[in-house]
């Protein structure tokens, strides 16, 4: 790799040969506006908002996708430039409906803010403009198709990160639409409803199935008790909401606006969490006593539950049947809490605040309804939502007080704050199972060779005799990757953590829109969510989940033992092999 | 969509394909093979492609629907072909064409739920001074008017019936 000299508007510059206009402009503080390109996806060169005039060329040049030359001279800006560019997003404009002021994307929307930025003042041409249907079969994921730009993000995202491969571009020219094999309904396609399609369209072609309506109702309902549950990476994420940097924890704030918004208690999903971990560790205890079904896979990611459905059925025995911190604390709040404060539980209405979209298909899987037919979890709403409601109410979030979160479902250690993030199931297991394992007290709680930031992280652990092959996986693409080799058979491994969305919970589907300074899938941002995690971790004075004591408790109280016949039957699941087949 | 349809003759091809370099590049080829042997692709013989030659299924659908030459519903018993040649169209084949098109409720390239009617469009043959013509199965109409194509198409039925 050769170092070239280029000018961009008359500064001279060195810069790799590898490098693109785009790259270089940036090298000197000059941002080329653009739509379709996204630094972690391959360059599409779909949108030409990004054009560039290079001296000796007849023609504008995309910046995104053109690479430098030495003694390239690069123009980013003169009248005529910055009128192509503009009627470029007019014409864009021209086939998307006019509906900003009525958008759920209004005000963070990446075209609008383009076109504003680049001086779109008015509409020229009036013409035909697409018509599809809004597709809304999915418990998820919502499809309007009319939004879409074809950028192209979402099939790029989708196929290159997670390894879905669900979302193509079908038919040509003006009938162009991006859609599942078929045009099939997101729900009868291998989405696995981790959300990225949506946190990647810069418009709102892609969007969550909202929840926050039925909540609404059933906040105002006098009849109902509304508990509401938060996740880890809620606490990590929500401050961005409000302008707060990246990487605030907000806990305690968040806790207090939901009481306002008139919830009637506040658990935390991180009970569930070390509940998950209590169970999972005997799970895992109990397989490497026997040697069978190993590696443990863990089953707290939704997505990456469904991923397995579709492309990795013959793996089913070795995914851990412990439901998700979600779904234990919500079944335990409608059975163990019911009954010791004596209520109905059909009166309670459990709410999960989630980073994730696909946990709104998980509470619609059937296996995650009392057998007397009511659902363990009644709503799931995504940070986003949750920011929303918090605005629409008119709370003044960062100036709340901190909550506390209500007893005893609420207690949580630090070991299940680290579920919100990469290898964090993974360093929480790790913390029971070497105690379970070997009866002693772990003198480091801290098991740093397990956080995955790169996507994809093996090492192997020893506590006493034991020797333990594990990894953690981030992204399906990453998944794929580390379950062909477990089938592949060249090395034991004994426990694996998979989390569907890149960087784990707290770069879900459900997480804020990135703020001003960074993009989508920033690892930026998901390095200070984590940091928010690990530090709230670090404070805390219990940080294995088999000491809080209020698991202890429900043990004493409910379950019996870890693995008991109760506790199989409400804190256990199953799964089941899915159509359309994937394509690993 | 479970149970595997395909031709065996197609599977042996595609089984040759996946011992080559990038069997994915056959995708195509294959394709044509499945429209040969059944007239068009269907959804079932699609998906079994995507399983057996290992790409996506939202990549075959892509492509499938990409190409005009492919055909994604069987042909209808009867081809109806619009002539849309210069003299046709200037006396008025676009207009016989959308008479078509909202009697049958369908589009150019499509066939009618009935299986019985596909429509597609044709250039010139030859008999201008007939324009605007419309062939039925090869059955040569001269001088169609828009108003005569709801006439046109119950005299198939008709004869159907019967």
């Amino acid at each position: 790799m050769r170092n070239v000299e280029i000018y961009i508007d008359d500064e001279k510059l060195t810069v790799s040969e590898e490098t693109t206009i785009m790259q270089a402009a940036e090298q000197i503080g000059i941002r080329i506006p653009r739509l379709c390109y996204h630094p972690d996806l391959s360059v599409e060169g779909a949108c030409r908002v990004c054009i560039v005039e290079v001296e000796g060329s007849n023609k504008y040049i995309t910046s995104c996708s053109t690479k430098v030359w030495d003694g390239m001279r690069v123009r980013t800006n003169s009248p005529e430039i910055r009128m192509a560019r503009r009627d470029i997003v007019e014409l864009i404009l021209d086939n998307h409906p006019m509906e900003c002021q009525t958008c759920e994307r209004d005000g963070n929307c990446e075209l609008q803010n383009l076109a504003y930025s680049l001086g779109v003042r008015e509409r020229l041409y009036e013409g035909r403009r697409k018509q599809h249907p809004i597709e809304s079969s999915s418990a998820s994921v919502i499809r309007n198709a009319e939004k879409c730009i074809l950028c192209r993000r979402c099939v790029r995202v989708c196929s290159e990160v997670q390894g879905i491969h669900n979302l193509s571009q079908l038919h040509r020219g003006f009938h162009t639409v991006v859609a599942p094999a078929f045009e099939d309904g997101m729900a009868d396609s291998v989405c696995i409803n981790c959300g990225q399609c949506i946190n990647v369209c810069p418009t709102a072609a892609f969007l969550e199935k909202p929840h926050t309506e039925r909540v609404w109702n059933a906040l105002a309902d006098p009849n109902k008790i509304v508990i509401a549950q938060i996740a880890p990476a809620i606490r990590a994420a929500i401050g961005e909401g409000f302008y707060l940097p990246p990487g605030t924890p907000c806990t305690g704030k968040t806790v207090t606006a939901l009481r306002r918004l008139g919830f009637d208690a506040v658990f935390d999903t991180n009970f569930g969490a070390d509940l998950t971990i209590v169970e999972e560790a005997n799970e895992f205890a109990e397989r490497l006593k026997k040697g069978e079904n190993l590696p443990l896979l863990t089953s707290c990611s939704p997505g990456w539950i469904k991923f397995m459905e579709h492309f990795y059925p013959e793996l089913i025995p070795n995914a851990s049947s412990c439901k998700s911190p979600m779904q234990m604390l919500s079944t335990m709040l409608k059975t163990y809490y019911a009954e010791k404060r004596g209520i109905d539980p059909r009166s309670i209405y459990v709410v999960g605040i989630m980073p994730c979209v696909a946990k709104k298909f998980e509470i619609e899987r059937p296996e995650h309804f009392a057998p007397a037919g009511y659902p363990y979890t009644d709503a799931v709403l995504t940070t986003r939502e949750l920011i929303w409601m918090i605005k629409a109410y008119g709370i003044d979030f960062t100036r709340l007080p901190d909550g506390e979160f209500d007893l005893p479902l609420g207690f949580s250690t630090g070991a299940a704050d680290l579920f919100g993030t990469t290898g964090g199931v993974m360093e929480a297991a790790l913390r029971t199972a070497a105690e379970k394992l070997t009866g002693k007290p772990l003198t480091d709680l801290n098991f740093t060779q397990v956080r995955a930031v790169e996507g994809l992280r093996e090492a192997t652990i020893r506590f006493g005799e034991y020797e333990l092959n594990v990894a953690v996986a981030n992204g399906l693409n990453n998944a794929k990757t580390i379950l062909e080799k477990v089938k592949a058979g060249e090395k034991q491994y004994h426990l694996i953590e998979l989390m569907a969305c890149p960087g784990g919970c707290i770069g879900g589907g459900g997480q804020p829109y990135p703020p001003p300074g960074y993009y989508v899938l920033d690892k930026e941002i998901n390095r200070l969510r984590a940091g928010a995690l690990y530090s709230i971790d670090e404070a805390k004075t219990v940080r294995k989940s088999h000491e809080n004591p209020y698991i202890m408790k429900l043990y004493e109280e409910y379950l019996g033992q870890p693995g008991s016949h109760k506790a199989h039957e409400l804190l256990h699941t199953t799964y089941t092999a899915r159509e359309p087949k994937g394509i690993k | 969509m479970n149970k595997p349809t395909l031709d065996p003759e197609i599977v042996r091809f595609i089984e040759t394909c996946l011992e080559k370099e990038h069997p994915d590049s056959y995708l195509i080829a294959v394709l044509h093979k499945v429209q040969e042997k059944y007239g068009y692709l269907s959804k079932e013989h699609m998906y079994e492609v995507a399983q057996r030659l290992q790409v996506p299924t939202s990549v075959v659908s892509g492509v499938a629907t990409f190409y005009h030459f492919f055909r994604l519903r069987p042909a209808g018993k009867y081809a109806v072909s619009v002539c849309l040649g210069t003299a046709c169209f200037v006396k008025g084949a676009d207009k016989v064409l959308d008479a078509f098109r909202s009697e049958l409720g369908i589009d150019l390239g499509e066939t009618s739920s009935d299986l019985l009617f596909s429509l597609e469009s044709s250039r010139c043959l030859g008999v201008c001074a007939l324009a605007p013509v419309v062939t039925i199965n090869g059955k040569v109409y001269s001088k169609v008017t828009p108003q005569q194509v709801p006439q046109l198409i119950d005299q198939v039925r008709e004869d159907e019936m019967m």
